[in-house]
């Protein structure tokens, strides 16, 4: 899905990113693992360009999707349209939970009050909140509990049909039980989408991933087989993380 | 030790607020109890009434707002959203301050000068409404820039995830969500265009009849308001003073609830 060669990224002087080589596959769960400040979330970001925003930020290298260069021709919004992303913190808008959802359908075009109903019911659906908030769909997302706030933000990114959905540390703010459903739930979307999850929590990325990749000071230690990774991993520094010697 | 200054912060803390509002109370009581006497069908509406001052702060307001507000709200998005934090952003907000602390009689003189007699505008509605919008762009560039600033980075981020565009986001998400701080920038604007006496003096001139086209003169309330309390005519000159006091404080206050109703309205339907 996605071919990442040689890639670089600065912060100003600050270089975040060394020469990451890497290969995502479609309909896979890919996991990235690493203490703070490794670059995973940094990484993640250049998937669909969010580092753009970034004041002084610098990429080279070469990062494709299905074979196509992000970072040249591809219209950034079109890019983001295939490339859906979850962010860390649930970031409802303040708007009810239906706007929420037909945000990004309006956004790219689609205003018949039918089609939007559809796809909404479809996408809460898919993102397993739709029986909780049926009855409730013009209240303000800003209601609901942190969960159901990040399952809504799950289905907004669901809603434009992207091929990719990029979770940055998505349970990070919740609790158990909603960690659970979200995990189950991005097991439950690897059939339709490719999905690229970073994470800080360990047993997170070996109940759901398929591939692991372990950062370490922006670069990329080990990738392979989750695993493989986690009962027989190749590097040193991999070994110490995992077995919880530091991070 | 420390349990005696709690309390005793806490009495200047109450005393101050008590203070506070007491004046301002005091203040509108006082012009209410003054004026309510001498507000008559006659003095509203008769051949002597007021309507003309009414009318014409009406206009001066809506055609400053009209002015200022597209032009101060979009130099603040412009501001926020677009523009590189450097040093032009810095000169730029320097400016906007400065000009926030110019006493109005300055602005006066230049509309005067510009407006009125170099582009040959006359005394005017419009003169004195270009004056007064130059007066509160500070004002609504800055309160517009703050409230933007305090609309989370994070649905910013989270539009633009969505393939949104960096305009569409702020039309369909910043604006709406920062569009309480931007209604008061506008009352704030519309309390100074409506106490504004000097600048408007030089630019609209004092006219005291219902101006029928921007391009003529007209007298607002506040003006009005000078007039009868610096050239006392009889023994009620103080009282109408007083009255039309009370007409434009009621005013401001219609204007300011309508102002938060819209709002409100505004930031339910998002």
């Amino acid at each position: 899905m996605f071919e990442v060669k040689n890639l670089n990224l600065f912060y100003g002087d600050f270089q975040a990113l060394k020469e990451i080589n890497m290969h995502i596959p479609k309909n896979k769960i890919t996991a990235f693992i690493g203490p703070s400040g490794c670059g995973k979330s940094t990484f993640l970001k250049t998937l669909n360009r969010m580092n753009d925003l970034i004041d002084g930020c610098r990429i080279t290298g070469d990062v494709r999707l299905d074979g196509e260069d992000i970072y040249g021709s591809m219209d950034v919004n079109l890019l983001r349209k295939r490339v859906g992303m979850v962010f860390q913190k649930p970031n409802p808008f303040p708007m009810s939970i239906y706007d929420n959802v037909a945000y990004g359908l309006r956004t790219h075009g689609i205003r018949k009050k039918a089609k939007l109903d559809e796809i909404v019911e479809k996408s809460l659906r898919d993102a397993s909140c739709w029986d909780e908030v049926k009855d409730r769909l013009k209240k303000s997302a800003l209601s609901l509990s942190g969960g159901q706030q990040q399952r809504i933000c799950i289905a907004r990114a669901l809603a434009i049909q992207p091929d990719v959905l990029l979770m940055d540390e998505p349970t990070s703010a919740l609790d158990p039980i909603s960690t659970v459903k979200i995990e189950d739930l991005a097991t439950s979307l690897k059939e339709r989408y490719t999905i690229v999850i970073v994470t800080h929590n360990m047993q997170q990325a070996g109940r759901i991933s398929d591939k692991t990749g372990f950062f370490l000071h922006g670069e990329v230690v080990e990738f392979g087989d989750t695993q493989t990774l986690f009962s027989n991993p190749a590097d040193k520094r991999t070994e110490d993380y995992i077995t919880g010697r530091f991070g | 030790m420390r349990k005696l200054k709690d309390n005793l912060l806490k009495i200047v803390i109450y005393i101050c607020s008590a203070l506070t509002v007491g004046v301002l109370v005091w203040i509108i009581g006082y012009v209410l109890y003054r004026g309510v006497g001498y507000i008559t069908p006659d003095f509203l509406v008769g051949e002597d009434g007021i309507l003309p001052m009414i009318i014409s702060t009406l206009y001066m307001i809506l055609l400053s707002i009209l002015i200022a507000a597209p032009i101060g709200i979009f130099a603040a998005i412009y501001l926020v959203e677009y523009a590189k934090q450097g040093r032009v952003v810095k000169i730029i907000r320097f400016a906007t301050e400065s000009l926030a602390g110019i006493p109005s009689i300055i602005y006066g003189l230049f509309g005067m000068i510009f407006f009125v007699t170099f582009l040959h505008f006359g005394y005017s509605l419009l003169a004195g409404a270009l004056t007064l919008s130059i007066m509160v762009l500070p004002t609504i560039i800055r309160t517009t820039e703050e409230s933007l600033k305090a609309v989370p980075e994070m649905y910013r981020e989270g539009s633009l995830g969505l393939g949104a565009t960096r305009l569409r986001t702020i039309f369909k998400l910043v604006l709406p969500s920062a569009l309480s701080g931007i209604v008061t920038a506008i009352i704030l604007s519309i309390g100074r265009i409506v106490g504004e006496t000097a600048a408007v003096y030089l630019t609209a001139g004092m006219t005291p009849q219902v101006p029928e086209s921007v391009m003529e003169s007209g007298r607002t309330l506040s003006v009005h308001l000078y007039m009868l309390a610096s050239e006392v005519t009889d023994e009620h000159a103080f009282g109408r003073a007083f009255a039309t006091a009370t007409v434009l404080i009621v005013m401001v206050l219609i204007i300011n609830l309508l102002a938060n109703m819209t709002a409100r309205r505004g930031s339910a339907e998002k």
